[in-house]
């Protein structure tokens, strides 16, 4: 079908994934390497992971982490979806230009920028840095993402379905529920594990926003790289990268799932 | 220029619809209101506070800094008191002028390289069977899911003198003494290249892959080298993807503080670094608050063209 795919387009495949993927696959190896060398191997051993549980800071980091993850993601969820159908379902509101602009810009602001304003926000109105500040700081930016998620989603989607529901009767908020919500439900999974990834991962906007008590796993991280390179960090980056993982694997199973049940449905719903 | 696309009407042969459709005057009034009123909060106003803040006095307390306005009323009671020191410091002090240069050229070169690379993956990619590019697609997105920091950090043990790179190298009996990266530009880069590539590689697919490849095919029958034919097809019509790419990139490079801290060594001169050391180390809030005023103001028509770009391809989208 494409006699065009030459050897040079797929050279350049080739090398640019191995570009993407090696330092991964090199830091995960390393991190089950028995010398404390981190770049000469000394045989297998899983010490540094043993280590990392019996660390205290370490563990205490990572539940703040998780937790700040969970509540940010959903919150953001719910923000991002409502941004992304007011982008979408309407063309014309007062403000709409720079509602967009709100929505789009923090996708590419420097996080700098973004970590320090919401610090300053945060002594102007007399809130405590620490667990709270964070979180409301994760929700600002990663809403803005499932926004774009979302809405990209919802362009393709065809408005005849609520329509056909609303002519059968149904109300608008049981047609968003039972038709809408349902249709662009992957995008909005999606969107939560977006959210969560981008909390779990953030280093600059969670040190400016974070307090005494509310140290996340990337500024522990971040600390302890300052000191040097050492196996017991990839370790820890070893496990935040298999937990992300796992989770997309286990969002595209979901997704593939829930595509094969509605043709199966369409199937159903053609032979009538 | 995003007002014009904006209120553009929706191009299509679908009926004309009332505004918002199924949902009621109420819900669809709070639908916009809530995520509009969280961003203007949490994200327009600290802008405006950031500003403020610029123009205050450095004091040695908690806060660090003497308020300029407390409340509207005192707004024009005070207007005399706002200070220009912070910038005119900026102004100043060489090391500022030097990081933003610095800044702007090192996110500009890296940005040239990622495009540089980033092209032919997607070009590759966008001429893949169609069978295998979902696979493909799957493959650059799934890096942006690790974290930013650990793929820096995971560069450290490479490019460091006794690293895995220096190690390979001198192995093959390519170099004699361990190559100097770390710690240096190169090493920022490398960073910058690695960290941003799908970013790139995205919206470039995107453009490449919706290209009509007859017209290629036309050009080649009426005897145009396959290369001039690249530059005077393929590149003009994946130009959207490359603007978009390039500042997706860009922007955020210029003001990046992960890479040449992790990367850069102690001597580089980037801006977001310079903005992270005013903060943490000096504690003066004051003047990195007029630093990020003027990284905010370099990048607003980078930021501008990003924005013309969404609108536009959500225009077409509809």
């Amino acid at each position: 079908m494409n006699p065009t795919w030459s050897r040079f387009n797929i050279a350049s495949i080739v090398l640019g994934f191995a570009f993407l993927y090696l330092p991964i696959v090199i830091l995960i190896i390393f991190s089950f390497n028995a010398s404390k060398l981190v770049t000469v191997w000394g045989g297998f051993s899983t010490q540094w992971y043993s280590s990392l549980f019996r660390n205290q800071s370490f563990l205490d980091a990572a539940w703040v982490t998780i937790r700040v993850g969970v509540i940010s993601a959903t919150v953001a969820t719910v923000l991002g979806t409502l941004a992304a159908l007011a982008l979408t379902r309407y063309t014309r509101f007062r403000g709409r230009v720079l509602f967009s602009g709100m929505v789009f810009a923090p996708l590419v602001m420097p996080e700098v920028i973004t970590g320090l304003s919401l610090l300053l926000l945060f002594v102007a109105i007399g809130l405590d840095r620490g667990f709270f500040t964070v979180t409301l700081a994760h929700i600002t930016f990663s809403m803005c993402f499932v926004a774009v998620v979302v809405q990209s989603r919802l362009m393709t989607f065809d408005r005849s379905l609520e329509e056909a529901a609303m002519d059968l009767g149904a109300t608008p908020v049981t047609t968003f529920f039972s038709v809408t919500l349902p249709v662009i439900l992957p995008a909005i999974v999606s969107g939560w594990m977006l959210a969560f990834t981008l909390s779990l991962d953030d280093l600059v906007i969670a040190s400016f926003t974070s307090g005494p008590g509310a140290t996340t796993l990337p500024m522990k991280i971040y600390s302890q790289v300052r000191l040097g390179v050492t196996p017991e960090i990839n370790a820890a980056c070893t496990l935040l990268i298999g937990v992300v993982a796992l989770g997309v694997v286990a969002a595209s199973i979901v997704n593939k799932r829930r595509e094969v049940q509605r043709r199966l449905d369409e199937q159903a719903a053609q032979r009538g | 220029m995003a007002d014009a696309a904006i209120s553009a009407p929706a191009t299509g042969t679908a009926p004309p619809r009332v505004e918002g459709g199924l949902i009621p005057a109420i819900t669809s009034r709070l639908v916009i209101a809530i995520p509009y009123l969280w961003l203007l909060f949490f994200f327009l106003i600290p802008f405006f506070i950031v500003f403020k803040i610029s123009l205050s006095q450095t004091a040695i307390a908690m806060p660090p800094y003497v308020p300029v306005v407390n409340g509207i009323s005192d707004l024009f009671s005070k207007i005399g008191e706002f200070s220009l020191d912070n910038y005119i410091w900026l102004t100043d002090d060489p090391l500022y002028y030097r990081a933003y240069i610095r800044s702007v050229i090192i996110a500009g070169v890296a940005t040239f390289l990622t495009l540089l690379i980033g092209y032919p993956i997607a070009y590759g990619m966008a001429r893949a069977p169609t069978t295998i590019r979902p696979t493909l697609l799957m493959l650059v997105i799934l890096p942006f899911w690790t974290s930013f920091l650990i793929r820096v950090y995971a560069w450290i043990g490479i490019l460091k003198p006794e690293g895995l790179l220096n190690q390979f190298l001198m192995s093959l009996n390519i170099i004699d003494s361990p190559l100097i990266i770390l710690n240096t530009d190169w090493a920022i880069y490398i960073g910058i290249v690695y960290s941003y590539l799908p970013f790139m590689v995205l919206p470039l697919y995107s453009s490449l892959e919706k290209m009509d490849y007859t017209l290629i095919e036309a050009a080649n029958d009426l005897g145009c080298p396959p290369l001039s034919a690249f530059w005077k097809i393929t590149f003009p019509l994946s130009l959207p993807g490359v603007v978009a790419g390039c500042m997706l990139v860009f922007i955020p490079a210029v003001g990046e503080f992960v890479i040449p801290d992790l990367l850069g060594g102690s001597e580089t001169l980037m801006i977001g670094k310079t903005l992270w050391n005013e903060f943490n180390n000096n504690r003066d809030w004051p003047v990195s608050s007029a630093v990020a005023v003027i990284l905010l103001l370099l990048l607003v028509v980078p930021i501008m063209i990003f924005q013309h770009y969404q609108a536009k391809a959500q225009e077409e989208g509809r």
